[in-house]
């Protein structure tokens, strides 16, 4: 039997990590906000199935890059976006583009649980009903269970459907929020800062749940916690001052950065 | 280094530090003092360096518990991660050179009275005073945090182990000579390998320095010139 040695295993796992295909591809990424430019042509692909952690200082623009991947900066006034962006081969500010439909795509969670003011079972079945995914009150029962499932809900509240969804514990909330992002059937999914709103078991749930979602679902992650990183990702990207300083393996990222930028964020030392 | 935002940090950082580079002022006395005795016959000095191995015990415990205080506290990466690992490594190290000097200080009892030539206890304070400049200057080493420099050190084990194995050839010379300096003899060469070893720990520090600043192992095999495991073996 040919045992390898732990190098060599080291080795192969990061040739597999970097022949993971990209999901998305974002180049010379710039966004403005009127006059004040928020990012400078960002470089950063997004590996498929791959948890990729967005970390930075308050203001560096991660959270924007984060926006610009399904477009909600669109919704924002002023908000002017340059560069180039692919989901697969598309072009996703290619005018011809059907936002609603790239949002389904690339679903989001924010950092605020936001369920709607609906029973907890019209939260989930909400996109597949604008969607046209589900027709029947079979399908409709079906995906609802299916997304509460793979969100973790399911034996929590599948005697209770039909509460309010805005009844549920912050941290149950969050996952509804994440089976009802779950529920359209995204390739991606966006999460801006998902367990800074959350206690810490609460958070753990959620962290296991995208450690979980990872095998089918491509994860971009925007989060304040290097442990939270450290710990759901496999890919960081270290923003600062709206420019990219380094993307990295996370493992190699959280023991030797090659930055000195990133070495003092993540260790909490005086930049 | 810059300075951590939250300064208590830096003060448990400090700590380790200044535990590390008093230990190693120890370690150095002991072995020094140890072969000292040993030339001398000089049992109240043995006597010494028995006692003071407590007190590396001690300190390698204290350094350990605070570096594990530390990981529970403040979740360290990077640099802060493999200072606190390297610290803990090196304490471990430094301990066994306490042992192992006060293993040569025991057998000082032993090999006392039994007229040792002087001319092997000149090869073995020779072969002191290289394990003593090595662990002197990888303590220096340790305060700069040169990785060249730990290079250099460990490079430097080659010449310690050449003496341990003329020293070897030299005992076993004086064994086959006349039965009698079979028990003195069998004594010394523990004391001989306990210094060779002493260099080991001394090199295993420049590697751990030399992975404290980079972050990356010191490349290539450790020079190796010890060939007492083989020496006297029949040949095919």
């Amino acid at each position: 039997m040919n045992i390898m040695s732990e190098a060599a295993v080291e080795k192969a796992l990061d040739q597999k990590m970097n022949t993971v295909p990209y999901k998305m591809i974002g180049k010379d990424v710039s966004v403005y906000y009127g006059e004040k430019r928020a990012l400078f042509d960002v470089n950063l692909n997004i590996r498929e199935n791959t948890v990729t952690a967005l970390i930075g200082p308050s203001g560096c623009g991660k959270s924007t890059f984060l926006r610009t991947l399904n477009r909600m900066n669109d919704t924002i006034e002023n908000c002017r976006v340059t560069g180039k962006i692919t989901l697969d081969e598309d072009d996703i500010y290619d005018p011809t583009i059907d936002v609603v439909e790239l949002r389904a795509r690339v679903g989001m969670v924010f950092q605020k649980p936001n369920p709607f003011p609906k029973s907890i079972y019209d939260n989930v079945a909400y996109g597949p009903r604008i969607h046209g995914l589900a027709r029947t009150k079979a399908e409709f029962d079906d995906v609802v269970e299916t997304s509460l499932q793979k969100a973790g809900l399911w034996n929590e509240v599948k005697d209770r459907l039909q509460e309010p969804g805005t009844g549920l514990s912050g941290g149950q909330q969050q996952r509804l929020c994440i089976a009802r992002a779950v529920a359209v059937s995204p390739e991606v999914i966006l999460m801006d800062e998902p367990c800074s709103a959350l206690d810490p078991i609460a958070t753990a749930k959620v962290e296991e749940l995208i450690h979980e979602l990872r095998s089918n679902f491509t994860i971009v992650i925007v989060t304040h916690s290097m442990q939270q990183a450290a710990r759901v990702s496999q890919r960081t990207a270290m923003f600062h001052l709206g420019n990219l300083v380094e993307e990295n393996d996370t493992d190699k990222m959280f023991t030797n950065p090659d930055d000195q930028r990133t070495q003092d964020y993540i260790m909490g030392r005086f930049g | 280094m810059s300075m951590h935002i939250m300064s208590a940090y830096d003060e448990e950082l400090k700590y380790l530090t200044r535990r590390i580079s008093e230990m190693g002022g120890i370690a150095e006395q002991m072995v020094g003092e140890s072969v000292r005795a040993l030339v001398n016959s000089d049992l109240a000095l043995a006597q010494k360096v028995i006692s003071d191995d407590a007190i590396l015990d001690e300190a390698e415990r204290q350094i350990g518990e605070k570096a594990i205080i530390t990981i529970a506290k403040r979740q360290p990466v990077a640099a802060d991660l493999r200072e606190i690992m390297g610290s803990i490594r090196i304490a471990s190290d430094l301990e066994r050179v306490g042992d192992l000097g006060k293993n040569n200080a025991k057998r000082v009892i032993a090999v006392a009275g039994s007229g040792i030539p002087r001319k092997l206890a000149r090869g073995l304070e020779h072969l002191a005073e290289l394990a003593l400049v090595q662990l002197k200057e990888v303590l220096d080493v340790y305060a700069s945090r040169s990785p060249e420099k730990a290079n250099s050190i460990r490079e430097r084990d080659e010449e310690i182990d050449a003496i341990y194995t003329s020293l070897f050839r030299e005992l076993l010379t004086y064994m086959m000579e006349d039965p009698r300096n079979i028990t003195p003899c069998t004594h010394l060469l523990f004391c001989a390998k306990n210094i060779e070893r002493i260099g080991d720990h001394a090199t295993n520090i420049a590697e751990t320095i030399y992975y404290m600043a980079t972050g990356a192992q010191p490349e290539g095999e450790r020079p190796k010139d010890d060939n007492t495991s083989t020496l006297g073996a029949v040949k095919d």
